[in-house]
Order: C-alpha cells, then structure tokens, then sequence
C-alpha cells in the first residue's frame, strides 16, 4: 500500500479525475449546444455564403478524427500565437466538435416543423426572432432530443482521449494509477464502471433537463 | 584381474580430467574472438541517437561507432546483432553475442555479468529554455513540466520535484517533445538519449539542459570469468577516452562535449 493510503493515491485522484470529466461535459454541453442552435439557423439561413460556410464547418469537424482536432487545438494553434491551457483546450476542441453535430442535428429538427406553424405564428403579427424562438424551435428540439442526448453520452465517453493533453481527466487518472501500480485490470475495470455510471446518470440528467426545458413527454 | 568397477571408475576419471582441461580454454573469448577474427555485439535497434536503423536501413550511431572502435582496436571485424531488452542478457550467457552495450550498471545484473568502464554517457536531466533559471531541483516548484508517463524519468522526477511543480504526463516522448516545442510547458524531463533530439532542433525557445535527476553511465557487458576480454576492453576504452574519440563521438551524436563527470 503507497504512504498516504489507499483514499489519497487512488481515491482523491479518481474523484479528481471524475470532476474535470464532467466539468468539461457540462460547459461543452452548453457552449456547444447554444452555437448548434446557431448553427443550424445559419446552415437554413438565405444568405448563401453563411449557409455554405456553416456547411463547410460541419463537414470539416464530422469528417475528422477528434483526437487530430485537439491536437490541433493544443500542439498546433501555438504556432499561431494561440496558447490554450489543458482545459481550455479540450473545452475549445470538445465545443467545436459537438457543434458540428449538434448543427445537423438541430437542422434535422428545423427541417421537420411543418413550413405551417412558421406561418401561423406571422399571421398572429408575432416578429420572426420570437417565432423562432417560442414556435419552431421548440417543436424542433422536442423531435431531435434523443439524438442530442445520444451525441452528449458520446462526446462524454470520447472525452477521455483529452488526456493525451494531459488534462487530468478520469482516463489520465487512471492511466497514472496503472501506470504505478501495474494493475491493469482492477483499474479499468474501475474506470469502465465510473464511465457506466456517468453515461446513465448524464442520459438522465440532460433528460430531465430537457423534459423542463420542452415539456414532458420526450423520448 | 580388473573389474568393471575399476574400470568406469578409470573412463570417469580421464572424462573429468580432460573437461576440467578445457573449460578455462573454452572460456577465454578473448582467445575466440581473435581466432575467429570478428567480434559479435549486442546492440538496439531503435536507441537512437545511441544506435538506430537509419534510411538506408543500416544501424547508425554512437554505440556503432564505438563498436567499429573496439573491433578495429582489437584487430578483427565487428558484427553487430539487434537485441531487445528482454533477449540481450540470455544472448550473451548462451553465447550467441561476446558483449553486450549500452547496459546500465545495476547489482542486480552485477551477480549475473560483468561490466567494463562506462563508455557513454546516460543520464535523466531537466531540459529548459536558456531564458529560464532553474539551477535544481527546488527551481522546479510552480513550473510546469512536462514527462512521459510511466518511465523511470516520471519516477525520478515525481520523487525530486517539489509538491506545487506542475507535472504533465504524456502517453509517449512525441507529446512531451511537442508540448515543449509548443509551448504549453516550461520544462521538459528526458533521458539524454531522448534530450539530444531536443537539442537538435534548436528552437527559437534555446533549449539546454538544466541538472541532472540520475546518472546511469552505459557500459559494455561480458560474460563472468573473462578477466583477458575484461582488461582488453577497458585498455580500449581508456584509450578511446583519452584520445577524445570518444569526447567526438558524443559531439557527433549527443552534440555536446563528453563531461567526465557523466561516465
């Protein structure tokens, strides 16, 4: 057993480790969630080159391995004068994925309310912002929510390579005790059940969070 | 009249004789290598700068150079065999290599082989920008410093850096390199090995190396009971040393002076 025992080695490093996680999860949920929702308005918006580059974004960040795009954030942006801290890093290239996906997924939902409840809500004289937001955005969120739960679970899970940065996640946590230790298999196998564990109770948070955002009933 | 007894007792004992005759013969390598006219070395293939494959597939660098020394000093040919980690002392009892370089000295390996004088220099340092002063191991409190998870350089420095030092563990040496390169760390903790690559890219950020955390000195590795291969191979090596072949060497491959302090 290490001096300081078992809570201080393994235990304090672990909740440590589980706290960025989910630090990281719930400020790229909500960054990325706010710039899907413009995304997606820009990728539906009338003026062609905010469109297309909107377009272009979408199809850059969903076309490209995550771990390239943090290591760009992190090794690369230096060289253009861009110096992003660990965390700061993987917030910036977590958000940047997420968006990606987010946008199309927000589009998807956009695409699918009928051109009718966009029109009925002009008809009532209410300004285009407010249709937007009260009308059709609502309606669109409700029909793509389990997607945007599924992608939140996931950019969580793929969250563990930031600590190849070496950002002190739950994975470099556990990296580091098995890299002391040499006990492969109870670390991972403790790492696997936290990751579990955070994957469901993360479903059922942004769940419920959803549920009071859009109105009950979601998927 | 003599029994069979007697008579197997007789065969024994020239059988003995005759073996006991032999093996200090057998076990002069030094008697080998000469007749045999070549001498079998055990080195890495992926050392570098010590020894590497290089692009024309050949094996380059300062433990191939040195060994070409050796077999020139000792008048045969050099032939050089890879070997892992895991294989090379099992090679060299079996036989199949005469010795054995860059082995760092440890009692644990003293009880099973012998070892000359160092002839290269390795050691785990510091390195840091000239701009920044860290003169030992206490500087390093609040810095960040950057090592590759797991190795005996995280160890060391986990052990020496004081607790406020801001240690980043990367998976492999290309993270710790490009984290310093970046400069997303202040520091970087490598063995000289890994050191003389940073040193080779000569950045804008004038990397040089700040204090050493260990010293392990490489040496050549024989098998025990070779006291005439022994003496022959330290004769080389003070002589190597003395006229600064090996000073060129390290120059060459390590890209600094060799301080004798190091070996």
């Amino acid at each position: 057993m290490p001096a300081g025992g078992v809570l201080e080695a393994y235990v304090v490093p672990i909740l440590h480790g589980i706290s960025t996680t989910l630090l990281l999860i719930a400020l790229t949920v909500l960054l990325g969630g706010t710039l899907s929702i413009l995304g997606a308005a820009a990728r539906r918006s009338a003026t062609s080159w905010v469109r297309g580059g909107a377009g272009w974004y979408v199809e850059l960040f969903r076309n490209t391995p995550f771990i390239v795009q943090l290591f760009f954030v992190y090794f690369g942006l230096p060289s253009l004068g861009l110096r992003l801290d660990p965390f700061a890093a993987a917030v910036f290239a977590m958000t940047l994925n997420f968006t990606a996906y987010g946008t199309e997924m927000v589009r998807a939902g956009l695409d699918a309310v009928p051109p009718g409840q966009r029109d009925a809500g002009r008809a009532l004289g209410l300004h285009d912002f407010t249709v937007f937001g009260r009308v059709v955005l609502p309606q669109a969120l409700r029909s793509v929510f389990p997607a945007l739960v599924s992608q939140v679970v996931i950019t969580m899970l793929e969250s563990a390579v930031v600590s190849q940065i070496a950002l002190r996640d739950l994975t470099y946590e556990a990296d580091l005790i098995q890299s002391r230790t040499f006990r492969a298999f109870e670390t991972y196998a403790v790492a696997t059940g936290i990751y579990l564990g955070l994957s469901l109770v993360l479903r059922r948070a942004v769940g419920r969070a959803g549920g009071r955002l859009l109105g009950q009933g979601l998927g | 009249m003599p029994s069979p007894f007697r008579a197997i007792t007789a065969t024994a004992l020239i059988a003995w004789s005759i073996l006991a005759f032999m093996r200090p013969a057998q076990a002069d390598a030094l008697a080998d290598i000469k007749r045999n006219g070549v001498i079998t070395m055990g080195v890495f293939e992926d050392f570098p700068p010590f020894s590497s494959v290089g692009t024309d597939m050949s094996l380059r660098g300062y433990d191939v150079d040195f060994a070409n020394a050796v077999a020139k000093s000792l008048g045969v040919k050099a032939r050089l065999v890879p070997v892992t980690g895991q294989n090379r002392i099992p090679a060299l009892q079996s036989r199949k290599v005469d010795i054995l370089l860059s082995v760092g000295h440890s009692a644990e390996r003293e009880k099973v082989i012998d070892f000359t004088a160092a002839y290269a220099p390795y050691y785990i340092a510091v390195l840091g920008p000239r701009s920044l002063k860290v003169g030992g191991a206490a500087d390093l409190a609040g810095k960040t410093v950057a090592v590759n998870r797991g190795t005996l350089e995280d160890s060391s420095l986990t052990e020496a850096a004081p607790p406020t030092t801001d240690i980043r563990r990367f998976d492999n040496y290309n993270g710790v390199i490009s984290a310093f390169l970046a400069g997303q760390v202040q520091l970087i903790t490598v063995g000289n090995d890994v050191g003389s690559a940073v040193l080779a890219r000569r950045p804008a950020l004038e990397p040089e190396q700040k204090f050493q955390l260990l010293s392990s000195p490489d040496h050549v590795a024989l098998n025990k009971n070779e006291p005439a291969l022994r003496q022959a191979l330290d004769d080389i090596i003070g002589g190597l040393k003395a006229d600064g072949t090996l000073n060129r060497l390290s120059m060459q491959w390590l890209l600094k002076p060799l301080d004798p302090k190091d070996l």
